[in-house]
């Protein structure tokens, strides 16, 4: 029996050194937001707050040849219910050899180069409830193939399940008039959630230039709105058609310019059009002798349906600046507007951030819309504008 | 008549160490320095940076780091941040380039992106130390212009080269530094940074030199920033060379997958 238990003992051992506390990491925070207007719509609220929690296994063997990650993540929130949910943003096996790399499980991608908006990144859906900017993103199941090269590299994706995306509910602020019922969700493809999506991207670099030309077949990331099926006065319902993308990213990284391009042209069975973003950052690094970096960003957005089309940037401006303090606390600011050229509407947003200790960090972040057009498809947010604060504590 | 042999003889000998300029002296000590750090192919290594202020609050980093010697080329080099936790998963990806600016990606985790960033930043602190950029780059022998100072004792009962050093390159945060190195081994053993201005900045000494198969490495480094009175100490451990890494493990693929 001692000896029974010493061979399962040994057996245990190395199996459970492997799942270290090394490789566990991420985040707690709480956060409150708070909108400076009273509600556009019925039933929702002005102030909330909310908890979030990410832990992150990373595990790697094999000389790192071998890796597995399983990020959960889950946010608590007391003003919105749906805003309140979990996903699993990885989950996923990845195999490295000489020149190629396999993955597959859920996983994250990230494509661009631009700051005002991500056209191309067509990969992952957006968790639309987590931040209004876009960025954050649900879990993606892939089967994911890259050649890798000197200067670049290929990657192809298989992507045999969708992913809807999430919208606020009814208590939620920074919502259409009527609000998005995810649950009745329509889709063109008969194979709704489960059309098999592919997807290519090449990107590489050529000295100071560094490029990326991408292809997608799929189920549309975002969706059109119907009339509900039950409550057509009440509800909006997600139509998602499919769609053909082709998109292009550049970048020149001068010493301290950068210039920089996204563009897509986007083919569904009731419309062809084609978007681009493209602008430039410079940077005036060590203002006045200190460690202090400005960076100036200006792009032009651009949509081909204009005016008639949903999208909000169709002719819009984005004047930026990065203010980065090279201290200690590694505390930056980002602060944009973006204007609308054909209507009025302005929005501002300030991204600002700081660690405090060692393991705490202080994010503020804030939007105003100002001026919106009633014809602009941010009207529904015309009294959105917040402060957001949040603590977050990373182990 | 001997002696007059003797002396032309000597004269004959000596002359072309006469007739060598600081310069010219200068510039063959970096080149012999550069030789004897030369043909360790890849390096891995673990660092822990320790960041001091005046009132004496410190501040951790974790980082590990892979380089690739290059021949020819300033070295690639991949560093991946562990702590402080909020930007665990950072890397950067570097091919440094004599005088011509570097090629430099930086890869952000919680949005899996992957960017280009430009190297001009070369006088800006790394990560909030005392340590600038151009400070932790590769040291390729065009970088600079030399002159030799002289030659002292310095310390354990090494004799030190002095020299003299201008940044060739440009946005430099220096207008010379002066180097010490053992006249044994070509080690540097402190070098003080000059602002601008020509006032004496900051002083980087090193500590703990162990050799790791023909090449030595220091266990520490530290910065004293005169102006500010903040330092910060570099401690290395886990030196690894010549492990067999190629350059498929420094691409912006191997800085996305990095952990």
């Amino acid at each position: 029996m001692t000896q029974y238990k010493s061979i399962l003992l040994a057996g245990l051992l190395p199996l459970l050194s492997s799942v270290a506390v090394a490789d566990w990491s991420g985040n707690i925070a709480v956060e409150g937001r708070y909108f400076t207007s009273s509600p556009q719509w019925q039933g929702q609220g002005s102030e909330g707050i909310s908890l979030s929690f990410q832990p992150e296994y990373r595990h790697q063997w094999n000389d790192g040849k071998d890796g597995f990650t399983f990020i959960p993540f889950v946010r608590l929130d007391s003003m919105d219910d749906e805003r309140t949910h979990a996903d699993i943003r990885e989950l996923s096996y990845l195999h490295v050899m000489d020149g190629w790399e396999f993955r597959a499980g859920i996983s994250k991608v990230f494509w661009g180069v631009t700051e005002s908006q991500h056209l191309v990144d067509i990969i992952n859906q957006t968790d639309l409830v987590e931040s209004v900017d876009g960025e954050e993103k649900l879990g993606q199941p892939m089967v994911r193939v890259t050649r890798v090269f000197d200067t670049g590299s290929i990657d192809v994706f298989l992507m045999p399940w969708f992913r809807e995306r999430t919208f606020p509910g009814i208590n939620g602020r920074l919502r259409t008039s009527m609000p998005v019922d995810t649950d009745s969700a329509a889709y063109e493809s008969d194979d709704e959630q489960r059309h098999f999506d592919y997807s290519l991207r090449w990107n590489g670099y050529l000295g100071n230039v560094d490029y990326a030309l991408s292809w997608f077949d799929g189920t549309s990331r975002e969706p059109g709105f119907i009339a509900h099926p039950d409550k057509p006065l009440e509800l909006l319902a997600p139509y998602y058609y499919q769609l053909q993308q082709a998109g292009l990213e550049l970048q020149y990284t001068g010493e301290a310019w950068l210039w920089k391009l996204e563009a897509v042209h986007r083919s569904t069975s009731v419309e062809d059009y084609w978007a681009a973003t493209g602008g430039f950052e410079y940077t005036f690094v060590g203002i006045n002798d200190s460690a202090l970096d400005l960076g100036v960003i200006g792009e032009y957005l651009y949509d081909s349906r204009g005016t008639d089309g949903q999208a909000p940037f169709q002719n819009d401006l984005f004047v930026g600046a990065r203010l980065t303090l090279n201290d200690a606390q590694s505390s930056e600011l980002l602060a944009g507007a973006i204007i609308d050229l054909d209507h009025s509407s302005k929005t501002f947003r300030v991204e600002a951030s700081r660690r405090i200790g060692q393991n705490y960090k202080l994010s503020v972040e804030a939007q105003l819309f100002a001026d919106v057009d009633v014809n602009d498809p941010l009207a529904a947010f015309e009294k959105d504008s917040f402060v957001q604060v949040e603590l977050a504590r990373y182990f | 008549m001997k002696k007059m042999i003797g002396i032309l003889l000597l004269a004959t000998f000596t002359l072309p160490v006469l007739a060598e300029s600081p310069e010219e002296k200068g510039l063959r000590i970096a080149q012999a320095a550069d030789a004897r750090d030369t043909g360790w192919k890849d390096q891995t290594a673990n660092m822990i940076m320790t960041l001091r202020n005046r009132s004496g609050e410190e501040s951790i980093r974790k980082i590990r780091t892979k380089s690739l010697e290059q021949k020819g080329d300033g070295d690639k080099s991949l560093s991946l941040f562990d702590e402080p936790a909020d930007i665990k998963g950072t890397a950067m990806l570097t091919f440094s380039h004599g005088l011509k600016p570097d090629d430099q990606w930086l890869y952000l985790p919680a949005l899996k992106r992957v960017k280009r960033i430009s190297s001009r930043n070369k006088s800006g602190p790394f990560m909030g130390s005392e340590f600038a950029f151009e400070d932790l780059g590769s040291q390729e022998i065009e970088k600079y212009s030399y002159k030799y100072l002289k030659e002292e004792a310095c310390g354990k009962g090494w004799k030190c080269h002095v020299l003299e050093r201008t940044p060739a390159y440009k946005h430099s945060g220096y207008s010379k530094q002066v180097a010490w190195l053992d006249a044994r081994e070509y080690r540097p053993v402190k070098i003080d940074y000059y602002d601008r201005k020509g006032s004496k900045l900051k002083t980087l000494t090193w500590k703990g030199y162990k050799t790791y198969g023909n090449f030595w490495r220091a266990d520490e480094m530290f910065m004293q920033n005169h102006l500010t009175g903040k330092s910060t100490t570099l401690k290395w451990a886990n030196y690894k060379l010549n492990t067999g890494l190629g350059d498929g493990d420094f691409n912006k693929n191997a800085l996305a997958r990095l952990r």
